[in-house]
């Protein structure tokens, strides 16, 4: 099987929109939240999000840098933070001028869990309002998640497979995976892989509200609000953004002197086939999908130095997810640093696996796990593992675990080693 | 240039992220401002709001220059 490594790198995030920044802000325990500011929310449950800042404010998003004027007024956010994600990415593999027959063997794979809520939220209201001709003829188009693959496809003429993951919250995950086995399965030699959201609408916080699934305690102290492992928390904060990676044949890469931030070596699914939003009780699907990562991968579980968590700081899924963890390394747990970003930047959704991904390959770039913000007073069943409160900790980080998880009981695990 | 054009063209600047100076009155919206077929179905959408005129299908296919839009809302407005 060819290897694959990863050559490039692009982000889109609340605290930041170049890989650089966001990662400085990421190791200094900075939080992305804030009141939400996109709509009134007042009469919300839930009052806070990390939404990507504005351009010409601190560690804002510039849209203007990458995509074009016409497809920004066409298109609903997730789609911008995508492409310019994905542009960052190639840039930094320096593969923004590929020859033609290069570009045939380039594909994309950047998903999304929920795409144009937004657009399809506001013009409903056209619909509504104005009737059916005033709906705009980009409707469609600007509101399908396949749309940023579509997109970024067309700016840099990647000609390769072109696909688009679709797996609620761990889309991210399931994006570099699949585009992972299509290089090694000699489909392509190139694969922008990655997710996006841009959800953070009055229909978006509503209904995730409705579903109990967002933090309500913090309104007053957003920064608080979103504390894995802690026995205060009490559900997530939705974040948006993008995370794009280059993905790479090995040889390919090593042939062109590519600078390579690491190996995807292992790659596990599975399905909890419990319930459509509450975690297994037993972690199990938890369980079989860094089984079968880890299984892939090679390696032992005495090798993994840092798992950047699925915690999106909900009462039921952090717990059960360290109950996998644990009963997977057994004694080597507690060689392990295991942390969970969200605590800084929010819930990403279908962005969060790839985000989190880049920070797993950071963290073995600069031998330093970042931190989990707020966790504060660990639940109960909690100890004998190094959770990362509050403070980045530098440690030796050779191989990395990365878990997602979604809605539908869909979980993906990802296995990356440094060369 | 008549009120009718400058709204025109503010309308064209801002869905097609265009300079102003290429909107002449003889631009033609495919080949000088680089419009799709349904950029040109948002353009007569716009159109139709701004100035309170219905454009039918029919009429909005004859409309492929800048001057043809000014010239079918100065004949049609209210």
């Amino acid at each position: 099987m060819r290897r694959v490594v990863v050559t490039g790198l692009g982000l889109v995030t609340p605290l930041g929109a170049d890989v650089e920044t966001v990662w400085k802000n990421i190791l200094a325990a900075k939080s992305g939240a804030g009141q939400i500011t996109r709509f009134d929310a007042s009469g919300y449950a839930c009052t806070i999000a990390c939404e990507v800042k504005p351009a010409g404010t601190e560690n804002g998003f510039d849209p203007n840098l990458r995509v074009d004027h016409k497809v920004q007024r066409q298109v609903d956010p997730f789609i911008i933070y995508g492409i310019d994600a994905a542009g960052q990415a190639l840039e930094d593999a320096g593969l923004t001028d590929m020859s033609e027959e290069e570009r045939f063997r380039a594909g994309c794979s950047i998903g999304a869990g929920i795409g144009g809520l937004p657009g399809i939220a506001s013009e409903s209201i056209v619909l509504h309002e104005k009737g059916p001709r005033r709906v705009s003829p980009h409707f469609v188009h600007g509101r399908l998640i396949n749309l940023i693959s579509g997109q970024v496809s067309i700016k840099y003429g990647l000609m390769g497979p072109n696909h688009a993951v679709v797996t609620a919250c761990s889309t991210g995950a399931h994006s570099i995976g699949d585009a992972a086995r299509m290089i090694a399965l000699d489909d392509a030699d190139v694969m922008l892989a990655g997710g996006a959201e841009g959800a953070i609408c009055p229909l978006g916080i509503a209904g995730f509200a409705q579903a109990r699934a967002l933090s309500t305690n913090f309104n007053a102290t957003p920064e608080r609000a979103s504390r894995p492992w802690d026995k205060d928390r009490d559900g997530f904060v939705m974040g948006e953004g993008a995370g794009v990676v280059v993905l790479e044949e090995y040889e390919r890469a090593k042939a062109r002197g590519a600078k390579i931030y690491g190996e995807v070596l292992g790659y596990g699914l599975s399905g909890d086939a419990y319930h459509v939003t509450a975690p297994h009780p037993e972690g199990s699907g938890a369980f079989r999908s860094m089984e079968m990562a880890m299984r892939k991968s090679g390696l032992a579980m005495s090798d993994i130095d840092y798992v950047n968590a699925h915690g999106t700081s909900t009462p039921l899924g952090d717990e059960l997810e360290l109950g996998a963890v644990r009963r997977l390394f057994g004694s080597e747990i507690s060689n392990i640093s295991m942390s969970s970003t969200k605590s800084a930047i929010g819930h990403l959704l279908g962005g969060a696996g790839a985000v989190e991904s880049i920070f797993c390959l950071l963290a073995m770039r600069d031998q330093i796990a970042p931190p989990t913000l707020n966790l504060e007073n660990p639940s109960d069943g909690c100890q004998g593992i190094d959770l990362v409160p509050l403070k980045a900790k530098e440690r030796k980080i050779k191989a990395v675990l990365n878990n997602s998880f979604g809605f539908g009981g869909t979980n993906a695990s990802l296995v990356m080693k440094a060369l | 240039m008549s009120e009718t054009a400058d709204r025109v063209k503010k309308i064209v600047v801002e869905h097609l992220g265009v300079e102003a100076e290429k909107v002449t009155e003889d631009a033609s919206f495919i080949d000088d401002l680089g419009a799709d077929s349904l950029d040109i179905v948002e353009l007569v959408m716009a159109f139709e709001e701004e100035f309170g005129v219905e454009i039918p299908d029919d009429a909005a296919e004859k409309i492929s220059t800048v001057k043809d839009a000014i010239t079918f809302i100065d004949a049609n407005k209210g």
